[in-house]
C-alpha cells in the first residue's frame, strides 16, 4: 500500500533503531521505564511529537533559511512538547506528575532534532511522516521492552496489575529491588544492544586494537 | 547548602541516577582531556543558566508574577520550556563570544563543545527540576554548580575507564555501545551507595 516509502517505517524498528544503534534519546528511554504504563505514555507522547514535528518541518523546509533552521526546528518542537505536556496534565494528571520533567525533556531529546535535521529538512512530507512514525515506534519498542522487564521483575506487576504475587502479599515472588534502580536500566540496555548485535553482526563496532594487529606490529 | 551540594554531586548525580545528558556522555567520553573540557563547560553553563532561569521563572512566568501590572491570574508557566531553551541557547552563544574575546586559549579548547551543550538534556533538565523542587535563588546557584560538577565527575571517570577498555578483549557484540552501558550501570550502582550518607 505504501510502496517504497514503507522502508522509512520499518527500517528504524530494529535494523536502524534510534536508541540501540544511533544512541539517540537515551536520557528519557532509561528514566521512565520503571513501570510499563509510564513507558507507554512516554512512547505515545514522543511518537506523536516526532510525527507532527517531522511533518511540519518537512512542509516548510523550502521556506526556512539555513542560518536559522535550528532555532525554527527547536521552536516547533518546543511548541509541540508544550501541547503534549498540557494534554497529559489535562487527561492523565497522575501520570504527568510521575513523569515529572521528562515530558518536557522531549524538547532536547536528540531523536526529534536529529530526525528533523537529517530527514525532514531534505524529504517531502509523506516520507517524513513515515520516518517520524518509524523512529517513534522504534523508540517505543525499546521503552516497552525495558518497561515490561523492569516492572515485572522489580514489582511483580504489569500495568499495575499483579502478575507475580510478591512475598509481602503472601506469594512466592521476591521482587528484585535492583530492577527499580537506575543501574538496571543501563545493564538491560547494554544486554539488549548485545543481543541485537549478535543477531545483526553488521552493526558490530570495529575494534581499534586487537591481538592480531598488535602481533602484526610486533608488539 | 553543603548538603544540597553533596547530594547533587553524588547521590542524585544527574547522569547516573536521572539519566540526563546521556547522549553527549556516550559520544564524548572516549578521551579524558576532551571529557574534562566538556565537563568544565557544563559546570560554567549550569552555574549561570539555572539562576537566570530561576529569575525568569519567578519574576515573569510564575502565577501571580504579573500582579504589579494588574494581571493577578496570569499564569505563563506553560511557556517555561520555550523560555528555558531560549535562555540556554542565548547564554551558550554569549559565553562563546565572551570566551573568544577574553580567553582565546580556553575558547579553542572548548570550541566544538559549546554548541553541543545547548542540546544537552542535563542543562534543561536541571532547570526544570529547579522549578519543580521550588529552590530559592541561593539554592539554585548551588544546585547549578553541584549538578555541573556531578556531571563532570561522571564523564571524566567514564572517559578514563573507556581509555582502558580500548585495550581489553570485549565480546564481539558488546563492543562500543554495549560495554559502555554496562560500565555506566556499574558506576551508577557505586554512586547509588552515596544515597545512604547524611551529612551532620
Amino acid at each position: 500500500m505504501l510502496g517504497p516509502d514503507r522502508k522509512f517505517l520499518t527500517d528504524p524498528l530494529i535494523d536502524n533503531n534510534p536508541v540501540t544503534l544511533q544512541i539517540l534519546g537515551i536520557c528519557s528511554a532509561l528514566a521512565v521505564t520503571t513501570s510499563l504504563l509510564m513507558a507507554l505514555i512516554m512512547s505515545a507522547a514522543l511518537t506523536s511529537v516526532l510525527v507532527i514535528s517531522n511533518g511540519t518541518i518537512s512542509i516548510i523546509r523550502h521556506h526556512v533559511p539555513s542560518a536559522i533552521r535550528l532555532i525554527v526546528q527547536i521552536i516547533i518542537i518546543a511548541s509541540l512538547v508544550i501541547i503534549a505536556d498540557e494534554v497529559l496534565k489535562a487527561y492523565a494528571f497522575e501520570a504527568s506528575k510521575r513523569l515529572s520533567v521528562f515530558v518536557g525533556l522531549i524538547v532536547t531529546n536528540c531523536i526529534v532534532l536529529a530526525r528533523a535535521e537529517s530527514f525532514a529538512m531534505r524529504n517531502p512530507p509523506l516520507p517524513s511522516l513515515m520516518d517520524g512514525l518509524g523512529n517513534g515506534l522504534g523508540y517505543s519498542l525499546v521503552l516497552i521492552l525495558l518497561g515490561t522487564v523492569r516492572e515485572l521483575l522489580g514489582a511483580g506487576t504489569l500495568l499495575e496489575i499483579t502478575v507475580l504475587t510478591t512475598t509481602k502479599n503472601g506469594g512466592w515472588f521476591e521482587p528484585l529491588d535492583l530492577m527499580l534502580k537506575p543501574a538496571s536500566a543501563f545493564f538491560m540496555l547494554g544486554f539488549l544492544v548485545w543481543i541485537i548485535r549478535t543477531v545483526r553482526p553488521h552493526q558490530v563496532v570495529v575494534p581499534e586494537f586487537s591481538a592480531a594487529t598488535m602481533e602484526a606490529k610486533g608488539d | 547548602m553543603i548538603e544540597l551540594l553533596a547530594k547533587t554531586i553524588f547521590a542524585e548525580n544527574l547522569l547516573l541516577s536521572l539519566f540526563l545528558g546521556m547522549c553527549t556522555f556516550l559520544a564524548v567520553s572516549t578521551r579524558v582531556a576532551t571529557a574534562a573540557g566538556l565537563g568544565v563547560a557544563v559546570i560554567g553553563v549550569q552555574a549561570i543558566t539555572i539562576p537566570v532561569n530561576y529569575l525568569i521563572f519567578t519574576y515573569l512566568l510564575q502565577k501571580g508574577a504579573w500582579q504589579w501590572a494588574g494581571l493577578r491570574d496570569m499564569d505563563l508557566g506553560y511557556l517555561k520550556l520555550v523560555c528555558f531553551i531560549g535562555v540556554i541557547a542565548a547564554l551558550v552563544q554569549i559565553l562563546e563570544m565572551v570566551l573568544e574575546r577574553f580567553a582565546l586559549q580556553l575558547h579553542r579548547k572548548l570550541g566544538i563543545f559549546l554548541p553541543l551543550i545547548t542540546v544537552n538534556c542535563a542543562i534543561l533538565g536541571a532547570s526544570l527540576f529547579m522549578v519543580e523542587r521550588r529552590y530559592d535563588f541561593a539554592e539554585s546557584i548551588v544546585y547549578g554548580i553541584g549538578t555541573g560538577s556531578g556531571w563532570m565527575l561522571a564523564i571524566v571517570t567514564m572517559a578514563a575507564i573507556r581509555e582502558r577498555l580500548r585495550y581489553s578483549n570485549v565480546p564481539q557484540g558488546l563492543r562500543g555501545l554495549g560495554i559502555a552501558f554496562i560500565v555506566t550501570g556499574l558506576m551508577s550502582l557505586g554512586f547509588n551507595g552515596f544515597g545512604g550518607i547524611s551529612l551532620p
